[in-house]
């Protein structure tokens, strides 16, 4: 990937009637990448591309396009378009128009808006639609049509804000992929919106997970979802079984009553640790001195898996497996050292990188 | 169905029926008779009937009135066309200010906070509460030689200007009485423009003057068509702020009208007339303004 940065937010704050929206946000984007904030309602993720879009004026920080400072410059000045949650498509103009709208700003000469048009309408798979009015459409070629706006005017940049929130999952699984093409096929950035996890790992090079205002951890798919930093982002992404633990030294962890090894080091000597292990790493003995046994107490079809629920003491670990063990027998949970991710209690991205520092290692899984 | 028969197709028929025709003195057999010839048989049975003392419930004249079929009405109007024309001009000035004015004004209310929205729509709304002619009796003591606003200027050494009793205070008077018909309607276009719409306009590369001609005006001219139907057609027929605001020297077609009926040229069937020549002019241009709302968009008329 290009590592020229195209964007950068330095410090970032913004509050909405005294309520504190984003705290510090620092984040590059480079160009041709296609990043995703990825979080819950609320976590200050649509703010931030907002911001982007210069539609919201941070309270604190800057923000730069190529290195210069844009704080102030208005949107229609800024070489972004925005696909919007909703559409927002002009009601009062047909497909063509809304597509040739920003070309007319640009004064362009009729055969050329009609040959650009034309172009984006290919892209989108909606030729033949251009005298149509938009709101007579379906909510998968109005967004269609949003694209193709957006994408007439050639952005370095292209920002969509939750833009497949509103379709069917049939057709958001369709217009993830056909994004993606289009991303890599007219090699600009986009800059993604969602709280979808799936989306955010199926589409993205780099995840960017926010919460309460703070970037949680920004990586590949892979990293956000082999190596998730703390225990908020190991339960958002994707199902986790998250238990406490303590840390008794480098490659010791004392969990669920038993000590395991693990991959894990660099924590101080008896540190309070939450300790995250996947559904699916996790496989069913039968029941042995070496393993964790438990009581199975409900089997779920789920499709692809079984959702197994096991107690064990006062835990209850969930298992995704292709076979079912019968509900009520006793089993054994068996994992290896490397499914067994150890973290800090409450730890964000700022401390790990402090932390990697303090080691002496190379960030690994910071992007 | 009955109802738009009972409050609308009766009263057109019947302003209809008066204007064409007219009442004339004719005798029992149906034989029309000239005014004098009338007015000579009126007054030799007068003067028969009280030499002979005829009990009055016995007194039947000769002379019966007679309505008749006549576009003599609708040809008279022509005389009063100087007056017809300037209530248009007037009404049309008087509409195209409150347009200036209250379309601002709908499109700030429109993207206020919801709680702000309402306390503004009720400003607009309040001096509605007060009856038409107080309305308009207060703008008299305002504009009066020694009314408030002399006064005030007069505290400067300014003035006194002439005010009252001028073409401006008769447009002033309508424009204060009618903004309301015009906010209202624009504000409930308005408040259906999604502010994404606004962004998305931005967002694509549209300045101010852009995002204003190209989306907020065309997606609010259903209301632009509304607010200027219901400012034009009462200014266009008004009659008594003229009477108060303008003394009588800016005589306008209501005041014509309300003069046949009320008045003392009593003339129901000249007034019919007129109203219905208005009528058509009203219809007019109406159907003018339509014609602007249709060439944007398929979207309806709120009013």
């Amino acid at each position: 990937m290009d590592k020229n940065k195209i964007i950068e937010l330095k410090g970032i704050s913004k509050a909405f009637n005294g309520e504190q929206v984003l705290k510090g946000i620092d984040l590059d984007i480079h160009d041709k990448e296609f990043v995703t904030f990825l979080g819950p309602s609320g976590c200050g993720k649509t703010t931030t591309l907002r911001i982007i879009g210069g539609f919201v004026t941070p309270d604190s920080g800057d923000v730069l396009f190529n290195g210069k400072r844009v704080n102030q410059v208005p949107p229609y000045k800024r070489s972004v378009n925005t696909v919007f949650q909703k559409y927002a498509l002009f009601p009062h103009l047909n497909v063509y128009e809304n597509v040739a709208f920003g070309l007319r700003l640009k004064k362009m000469k009729e055969t050329e808006i009609a040959a650009k048009v034309a172009e984006m309408l290919d892209l989108v798979n909606l030729r033949g639609y251009e005298k149509r009015s938009v709101t007579l459409l379906s909510g998968g070629q109005q967004q269609r049509v949003a694209i193709a706006r957006a994408l007439c005017n050639e952005p370095k940049v292209l920002l969509l804000d939750e833009p497949l929130g509103a379709l069917d999952l049939q057709l958001r699984k369709e217009m993830q992929i056909e994004l993606k093409k289009i991303q890599q096929r007219l090699e600009i950035t986009f800059i993604y919106v969602t709280h979808d996890q799936e989306e955010a790992l199926t589409m993205s090079d780099t995840v960017v997970v926010m919460n309460g205002g703070e970037i949680q951890q920004i990586g590949t798919p892979q990293d956000i979802y082999n190596e998730p930093i703390n225990a908020f982002v190991a339960k958002f992404i994707g199902e986790s079984n998250i238990l406490p633990g303590i840390m008794h030294e480098d490659y010791k962890v004392e969990f669920a009553g038993d000590n395991f090894v693990c991959v894990d080091k660099g924590f101080r000597h008896l540190e309070p640790v939450d300790v995250v292990i996947r559904p699916e790493d996790i496989t069913i003995c039968p029941p042995s001195d070496k393993v964790i046994n438990g009581l199975v107490e409900s089997v779920i079809f789920k499709g692809v898996h079984y959702e197994i629920m096991v107690r064990a003491y006062s835990d209850l670990w969930k298992i995704h497996s292709t076979k079912a063990p019968e509900v009520g027998s006793v089993v054994g949970i068996d994992f290896t050292p490397e499914d067994i991710h150890i973290m800090r209690k409450m730890e964000s991205s700022q401390d790990y990188a402090a932390l990697e520092h303090m080691n002496g290692e190379e960030a690994g899984t910071i992007g | 169905m009955a109802w738009m028969i009972i409050f609308m197709i009766v009263p057109l028929l019947l302003i209809a029926v008066f204007a064409f025709t007219t009442t004339v003195p004719c005798d029992r057999d149906g034989n029309r008779l000239d005014e004098e010839e009338a007015a000579e048989i009126i007054a030799e049975e007068q003067a028969y009937w009280e030499e002979n003392e005829i009990p009055l419930d016995e007194r039947e004249s000769a002379v019966v009135e007679k309505t008749i079929f006549t576009v003599q009405n609708i040809l008279e109007v022509n005389k009063y066309m100087p007056t017809m024309l300037n209530s248009i001009w007037m009404a049309l000035v008087a509409t195209l200010i409150c347009l200036l004015i209250g379309y601002p004004l709908a499109f700030m209310i429109s993207r206020m906070h919801f709680v702000s929205q309402k306390m503004m729509l009720m400003l607009v709304m309040l001096p509605m509460w007060m009856n038409f002619l107080l309305r308009t009796y207060a703008w008299m003591t305002l504009l009066e030689r020694n009314g408030l606003i002399n006064r005030f200027f007069g505290l400067f050494g300014i003035g006194p200007f002439e005010m009252i009793n001028t073409q401006g205070a008769v447009i002033l008077g309508m424009i204060y009485n009618y903004l309301p018909y015009m906010i209202l309607p624009l504000y409930s276009v308005m408040t259906k423009i999604d502010n994404t719409t606004i962004e998305a306009a931005q967002d694509l590369g549209a300045g101010r003057f852009n995002v204003l001609g190209r989306i907020i005006v065309p997606l609010s001219a259903p209301g632009i068509t509304s607010g200027i139907t219901a400012v034009f057609i009462p200014s266009v027929s008004t009659f008594i702020i003229s009477r108060m605001l303008g003394g009588g020297t800016n005589m306008l077609i209501g005041d014509l009208i309300d003069l046949q009926f009320l008045g003392n040229a009593y003339n129901p069937n000249l007034g019919s007339a007129i109203s219905l020549v208005l009528m058509v002019f009203i219809l007019l241009c109406m159907s003018i303004t339509n014609a602007f709302d249709n060439e944007d968009k398929e979207g309806g008329m709120l009013l």
